[in-house]
């Protein structure tokens, strides 16, 4: 439905999604294994679609006069749509962008340039009450759950909040049962309604934050790096609740993260992100098992796996250097410096995100690199 | 053969105002020269206190040790006066901290924080310390490490910044290294330089490295022997490949169980429970296959119940049988030792593998619960 209001820049998307499409029947063994609303994998009618999105923080100098002196471009036409019930997960290092995006889709910031829409309107232009019935449906799980609670208010208060901005959600004398009602459903005992953030470990701190977001039954929620900071034993459990809502309530997620482990095993479809630009985007099997853009290759093949086996056989490709800094990055393909393969080519054509022409099966999904190749670096065990 | 590191029942304490929690409690490890010792541990485990405490820089008050011994060559650091053991710590033995940027000094640029370790300990002219330090450097691979050495921490990448705290490290070329969360705060790509250079520099000068970290997967690349601990104790010792194949304690298979893969998107779904069981494997190990028994479904990942306990408020017997799907009253009522796992299926090389479960012998089979 977006997409009837943005006819100009479809085609792009509906190949992407045709690839992604082909590819879940062809990756039938992992499709098996989604259950309910996840299997519906099609952005087919996407909630969320994103165009072009850029956002540049000005680099300023002086303290009385500030005159701009550059921009930092953190995100950089950024384009991806999200389907209903879908989990987009959105992977890159630290000053990729993906944090960046997380905070535009929940208008925590205002794009440079670029649409974001939801349910046919571009919710970039929106204000004052418009602005505030999107947000209602497009809610946000936070990485840290120590500092995203506030620490003088009840666990009550805390996820009883959201009702407070959005009164029609719950009527006043029933929100005090809603919210017992959600610590119930995040795994939480509805007797901890007056205790504080620092009675309950990270776990349960992070549950509830999760509570919280999915509070006014959004129906988009943008988790930006939810599991991250707890305990490997803690993790799966606040992972496997994410799942269960999602198919308890609809919820569409847009999973960011830089665990390529936890991202997999999450998501639908995997958005790769190198310098504020999308280089590779897929299904799980597609991404990991057939990456055809470099970066995603050396960024895979550099995941450490929790077993000494699989090791031999794989291909480390060890990348030289750092991220060069946003304010300043190379023309072209912004990879290209930390690139074995880059070519002139690379330093004076941006490579486009689509499919590469020639390459067959799963290995034809959007990649954004001229010299784009199939390249298994993690082999599928045994 | 003395060992380079012996560390036996160590216990340190911190008097808090809630009461004295026992943050370590009783962990013996050992490395040897050119050997990599990891030590798994969630937070709160007391991985990094038992370094700390090795070291000699724990914070005490309020941390305190209340017993044990920490053998350096077979001499004991706890009971040798201050002044011989920074001796020792200076020379031979040094520490690599997860946060480089609060670890080194802001204010002074690297090449001359760098360049006091020679001054200091090696009475160098300020030249020659000088130099050494542009060459150290580079041999950590900082590129144009002349120019650079003049310029100030935060003025380096997180990568960089860590490879100077691995210089520093590395300057008076210790026996040994002990090195908390290296690379955890680093990007994948970055993470994987950074402990490649570390296991580089430990085989080229035969030192013994104890690798203090939460990620099995790290853990797997670079580890000789494995120590897992959890509230304040080491529940299990193995050589790395034993520890990932056969698992000897209920904690760890839950932590092996509850990481996803990068190259298996639902490894713990139970329509593949049997897919991981090579050949070459025991049977009844199907650990997968058990988990989905037990009711862990639809591409849901294993996830251990609960969450680590509180240093203040130890449950009684073994500390994880809250959270153990094994446990049994004998588990509740008495604190299980270090048994001996003795198995045929250990590697030839391995030796001294332990684990503290009352029911080892079934986690390694792979029994039923």
């Amino acid at each position: 439905m977006a997409s009837t209001s943005e006819p100009a820049g479809a085609s792009e998307d509906s190949g992407a999604s045709g690839t992604s499409g082909a590819s879940v029947i062809s990756g039938a063994s992992d499709a098996s294994g989604i259950s309910g609303a996840s299997g519906t994998a099609e952005p087919a009618a996407p909630v969320l679609e994103v165009r072009d999105l850029a956002k540049h923080y000005p680099l300023t100098r002086g303290v009385l006069v500030k005159r701009r002196t550059g921009a930092v471009r953190a995100v950089d036409t950024v384009s991806f749509a999200l389907g209903r019930g879908e989990t987009l997960g959105i992977v890159g290092e630290s000053g990729c962008g993906k944090s960046t995006v997380a905070r535009l889709l929940v208008s925590l910031e205002r794009p440079t340039a670029g649409t974001i829409h939801y349910r046919g309107e571009d919710i970039t232009r929106l204000s004052g009450r418009a602005l505030r019935a999107v947000r209602r449906n497009i809610q946000m799980v936070f990485q840290d759950p120590y500092t995203s609670l506030n620490p003088r208010m009840t666990v009550g208060d805390i996820i009883g909040e959201p009702f407070e901005i959005h009164p029609e959600a719950a009527p006043k004398g029933d929100r005090r049962r809603a919210v017992q009602e959600l610590l119930e459903v995040v795994g939480l005992s509805p007797e901890h309604i007056n205790r504080y953030p620092h009675q309950f470990s990270g776990g349960q701190r992070q549950r509830i934050g999760i509570a919280r977001g999915v509070a006014l039954r959004p129906e988009v929620i943008v988790a930006d790096e939810p599991v991250s900071a707890l305990d490997v034993s803690v993790r799966a459990q606040v992972v496997n609740l994410l799942e269960s809502l999602r198919d308890e309530f609809g919820l569409s997620y847009v999973f960011i993260a830089h665990d390529l482990s936890v991202v997999r095993h999450i998501s639908d479809r995997i958005a790769v992100m190198y310098l504020g630009r999308i280089t590779e985007t897929g299904t799980g099997p597609e991404i990991y098992g057939h990456p055809t853009h470099p970066y995603t290759q050396a960024l895979l093949s550099a995941v450490p796996v929790p077993d000494p086996e699989p090791r031999e056989g794989r291909e480390r490709i060890l990348l030289t250097g750092d991220v060069p800094s946003p304010a300043n990055p190379p023309s072209g393909c912004r990879f290209r410096t930390r690139c074995w393969k880059a070519r002139e080519r690379c330093a004076v054509e941006t490579p486009t995100l689509t499919v590469p022409p020639d390459l067959p099966g799963p290995a034809a999904h959007p990649s954004a690199c001229h010299f784009a190749e199939e390249r298994v670096v993690v082999p599928a065990p045994s | 053969m003395t060992r380079l590191l012996d560390v036996q029942d160590l216990r340190v304490e911190f008097r808090t105002r809630d009461g004295i929690a026992e943050a370590v409690g009783g962990v013996s490890y050992g490395v040897d020269a050119g050997r990599t010792l990891a030590v798994l541990g969630e937070s709160g485990s007391g991985k990094s206190v038992t370094a700390q405490a090795i070291m000699g820089i724990l914070d005490s008050p309020p941390g305190r040790v209340t017993g044990g011994r920490v053998l350096f060559r077979g001499r004991d650091l706890l009971t040798m006066s201050a002044r011989e053991r920074r001796r020792i710590r200076g020379a031979a033995m040094a520490m690599i901290f997860q946060d480089a940027l609060s670890a080194l000094n802001p204010v002074l640029p690297v090449g001359a924080q760098l360049a006091e370790m020679y001054q200091v300990h090696r009475g160098m002219s300020g030249k020659d310390a000088r130099r050494r330090a542009v060459e150290l450097m580079d041999r950590v691979r900082i590129p144009a490490a002349g120019q650079r050495a003049g310029d100030y921490p935060h003025q380096f990448s997180g990568g960089m910044r860590q490879r100077i705290m691995i210089a520093m490290a590395m300057a008076l070329e210790p026996d040994l290294i002990i090195a908390d969360e290296p690379t955890t705060a680093l990007d994948v790509t970055v993470q994987a330089q950074v402990m490649d250079l570390l296991a580089e520099l430990r085989r080229e000068y035969a030192m013994g490295l104890v690798l203090i970290t939460h990620d099995l997967g790290v853990v797997a690349d670079v580890a000789d022997t494995i120590a897992v601990m959890y509230a304040g104790r080491i529940v299990e010792t193995a050589p790395v490949r034993d520890l990932y194949r056969r698992p000897a304690h209920p904690y760890t298979r839950g932590l092996l169980d509850s990481v996803p893969r990068v190259n298996d998107r639902g490894a713990r779904r139970n329509d593949r429970g049997a897919r991981r069981n090579d050949p070459g494997e025991p049977a009844g190990r199907g650990d997968r296959a058990r988990r989905n028994r037990r009711g862990h479904h639809g591409g849901r990942l294993y996830a251990i119940k609960g969450a680590p306990p509180s240093p203040l408020a130890l449950p009684s017997g073994c500390p994880f049988h809250p959270r153990c799907p094994r446990a049994q009253e004998i588990c509740r009522g008495e604190r299980p030792p270090l048994y001996e796992v003795t198995a045929a299926a250990a590697s030839p090389a391995s030796g001294g593998r332990t684990s503290a479960c009352h029911f080892w012998k079934d986690e390694l089979d792979g029994l039923d619960v």
